[in-house]
């Protein structure tokens, strides 16, 4: 039906990907954070983006993951291959998600729920307990992890993520998750200025 | 309309509505399940009806009733719904009654694991009825083509008065990736003309082009509908000068319009000696591959395949000709691969299958160019 006679633009999606894995337990929201980045990535961002996860059979509970690849150009494998960045909430996420990374990679991990002998290169945030403190409410550490991830990756702009959020945040809500989301930037700067 | 980040599933959805689909009939599954959820809240906004059956055989059962009363009809389903739906699916195609049936394929045999992609109802849904009939298998790659090929289906179902299977897998079904839909009064599709009067109206004509038109019930034409051997008004015959033409129109009907039904996309670069062939989430996996073989300098061919069954042979065949192996990557051990090698012939073929409920990886697509 169709015939492509082509050589060109090889490197489109190949070398430009950027892979990110975001994986936590069942109901951490990890899911969602993958949903919002991606669309903070082609939505607000103007890039292209393919978002897919995994998890188990349960409804709650269980390691489950999200990954978003995003690049300029075409996407054609839809997952990530080796991730330049993992996000993980949680001991069993690690353990099932955490273990390959490229080379050079950013591994950030909840401080408080991935002990340090299994993760020593890691960047060790309490995540969790951040958003606790900043908001009340431990179900808005995933958007503090984005803002972790987005500040020290920059794999999106402040501003798409923002608007992604926003547009995610159920009604009333919006407050809150810009302090999360601030709470997550702010920690990745004092993180950016220790690293070397 | 406007880019949004959408699921296969969800572009599913639209797709039946974009197509005039007024009537969804299933059971929830994973990995279907998010079409059944966004026609229970769509179709009733366009005067469409859903209903949840008690089961996949009463869905199917359900579809077929809904489009001889009128109506575009469609059901969704997994692997352990699209075997109870098998008998069903053979009573359209013995009464060529069009109606779309969506398989999300996920890991099996059995409950096999729920959440898993695979695709391994590919054989299923070519034969997974009994007796020789034809059917109509498409496998979108993306989630824009999920829409697309939703369309379609309703298109060639109606053209072809038969049930088209759209063959998605978890893979598609479930990721997300921007897309800005057509509006939706864009979209043509065939829609039946009886241009009989009731009193010489015959349901199960031999015309020649093996698809008479098909009337509603209702409306004041009056046929029989039975799931037995038929004669032209649709009554139960054993005579062989009914039987024998009924076969040979039937089985023929598809391949009389394999340039209208077969769709399919083909990256050449002359010389190569070696192709790619996949379909379905597994077809970017190859187009991956395709995109690094060709930066390290070897010349690759890639086919994707949109449309499964009928199996486009001529196509095939003709990639047998110019290249000395074809490599099919897919999510199962080979269903796909072995019409392959029965066009091509064993010797040209490696399998790269994979039956855990894991994505083929581009690097086993690139290795099988060396084994």
């Amino acid at each position: 039906m169709t015939v492509i006679r082509s050589d060109d633009n090889l490197e489109a999606g190949i070398a430009d990907r950027t892979e990110v894995r975001l994986a936590g337990e069942g109901g951490q929201g990890m899911i969602l954070a993958g949903i919002i980045l991606a669309e903070a990535a082609t939505i607000y961002g103007g890039q292209n983006a393919v978002q897919s996860q995994s998890y188990g059979p349960e409804a709650r509970g269980g390691a489950s993951k999200s990954e978003v690849v995003i690049s300029p150009g075409e996407i054609d494998h839809p997952e990530v291959l080796l991730p330049d960045v993992v996000v993980a909430l949680s001991q069993e996420a690690f353990k099932k998600f955490g273990s390959s990374i490229k080379p050079g990679g950013l591994l950030i991990v909840d401080a408080d729920k991935v002990d340090s002998a299994s993760s020593p290169k890691a960047i060790r945030l309490p995540i969790t307990k951040m958003a606790f403190e900043t908001t009340g409410r431990i179900i808005t550490a995933n958007t503090v992890a984005l803002g972790v991830l987005v500040g020290l990756t920059g794999v999106v702009t402040r501003t798409a993520i923002e608007k992604a959020i926003i547009a995610r945040a159920p009604r009333g809500t919006e407050e809150m998750n810009h302090k999360a989301l601030d709470a997550g930037f702010a920690a990745a700067e004092i993180v950016t200025k220790k690293l070397p | 309309m406007s880019v949004k980040l959408m699921q296969g599933n969800d572009a599913i959805g639209w797709g039946a509505i974009a197509a005039g689909c007024r009537f969804y009939a299933g059971y929830p599954i994973t990995p279907s399940t998010e079409v059944a959820e966004i026609l229970s809240r769509e179709l009733p906004k366009v005067g469409g009806k859903f209903i949840q059956m008690e089961d996949e055989i009463a869905s199917m059962a359900a579809i077929i009733g809904a489009r001889i009363g009128g109506l575009k009809s469609m059901t969704a389903t997994s692997g352990p719904g699209f075997s109870l739906m098998q008998e069903n699916i053979g009573y359209a195609a013995m009464t060529e009654i069009p109606c779309v049936v969506v398989d999300v394929q996920r890991l099996g045999p059995s409950t096999g694991q729920p959440t898993a992609a695979s695709q391994g109802d590919v054989m299923q849904a070519r034969w997974g009825t009994h007796g020789d009939h034809p059917i109509i298998a498409l496998s979108p790659t993306s989630v824009r083509q999920a829409f697309d090929l939703t369309v379609k289906a309703f298109d060639l179902s109606e053209k072809y008065r038969t049930p088209v299977i759209l063959l998605a897998d978890e893979i598609v079904g479930h990721m997300r990736e921007p897309v800005d839909l057509p509006d939706f009064k864009t979209i043509k599709i065939f829609e039946q003309n009886v241009t009989e009067s009731p009193a010489t109206y015959k349901a199960f004509r031999n015309t020649e082009d093996g698809v008479p038109p098909l009337a509603p019930f209702g409306v004041g034409y009056r046929y029989h509908i039975t799931a037995l051997f038929h004669d032209e008004v649709g009554f139960p015959t054993q005579r062989l000068d009914e039987v024998d033409p009924w076969v040979e129109r039937v089985n023929s009907k598809l391949e009389k319009h394999l340039d209208d039904i077969s769709l399919f996309e083909e990256d050449i670069q002359d010389g190569a000696r070696v192709a790619f062939l996949s379909y379905g989430a597994s077809a970017r996996t190859a187009r991956h591959a395709m995109k690094v073989a060709r930066k390290q300098g070897t010349k690759v061919d890639l086919l994707t395949l949109f449309t499964i069954w009928p199996f486009p042979e001529d196509v095939v065949e003709a990639l047998g000709d110019r290249v000395d192996r074809i490599i099919v990557p897919e999510m199962n051990l080979g269903q796909l691969a072995y019409e392959v090698e029965r066009m091509v012939g064993r010797k040209k073929v490696r399998r790269v299958g994979r039956a855990n409920g894991e994505m083929v990886t581009p690097q086993m697509v690139l290795d099988a160019m060396e084994a």
